[in-house]
């Protein structure tokens, strides 16, 4: 029974919509239930809006995992947009040169169980994240 | 997909959606702080209880929605949280500082009849 790799173009507002949709969908078919699904939703949110906010356009790609006998949920957001200078300052709480709380990124860490960050100034930003099942 | 905006009696009723946007939230904002003044209303309460995901973007327009209503001298109610949306609001570090909240529309509509009438009515 493999689940497939699902991809979300998000060129707007309302692709964070569906992002979290595909992800809530995804993650019921790996064994997510109840307040983990609306978690990893809310996740998915974050990081699209963080796309949406500062790239303009980017992607979001959701897949199984696996590590041992633990199951999970593996999202990719990749966007080619300006990059972050200062990493340790966006997952920082409260910081945003956006229109937002500044929780966004430091927010889905939090929510997410592992939780990385590359970018370069000038070419985009990637942020993996997993999230396991008990 | 705008929201629906309700008058009843002195209280305007928004029920947000499930696949609500970020514009469409926006517009909420704008047309409760609208409809506040043609309608004279001396509360709001927002139903949140379709809502799949309150993000720090969804919190933040409540919280704005709130505060625009204060200054236009009414009161706002949050109702319909659900226990996974909660769950997921604090995990996140969401507060919805100091807005009234309730568990569905019957209370949150209580709530707000009491408070009207603890400061008596206006405009007559």
């Amino acid at each position: 029974m493999a689940i497939e790799e699902t991809r979300v173009a998000i060129d707007h507002d309302y692709d964070i919509v569906a992002a979290r949709r595909k992800a809530r969908e995804l993650a019921m078919q790996v064994g997510f239930s109840g307040s983990d699904l609306t978690i990893i939703a809310t996740a998915i949110s974050e990081v699209a809006r963080n796309i949406v906010v500062y790239a303009s356009r980017g992607e979001i790609v959701l897949s199984a995992a696996q590590r041992g006998t633990r199951r999970g949920v593996l999202v990719v957001a990749r966007d080619q947009g300006p990059g972050i200078p200062d990493i340790p300052r966006a997952m920082r709480d409260g910081f945003s040169t956006g229109k937002s709380l500044g929780l966004g990124l430091p927010g889905a860490k939090r929510l997410m169980d592992e939780f990385e960050i590359a970018s370069e100034v000038g070419k985009g930003t990637m942020i993996t994240m997993r999230k396991w099942t008990r | 997909m705008p929201v629906p905006i309700l008058k009843q009696g002195d209280v305007l009723i928004a029920s947000i959606q499930s696949g609500l946007s970020d514009h469409d939230l926006m517009e909420l904002r704008d047309n409760i702080a609208e409809k506040l003044g043609s309608f004279k209303s001396l509360g709001v309460i927002v139903d949140v209880s379709m809502l799949d995901v309150m993000d720090s973007f969804a919190t933040r327009m409540l919280c704005t929605i709130a505060e625009t209503t204060r200054l236009r001298g009414a009161e706002t109610v949050i109702v319909g949280i659900q226990p996974e949306v909660a769950i997921a609001m604090v995990q996140l570090g969401l507060a919805l500082g100091g807005i009234p909240t309730a568990l569905d529309l019957e209370e949150g509509l209580q709530f707000l009849k009491a408070s009207i009438r603890g400061r008596g009515q206006r405009g007559n």
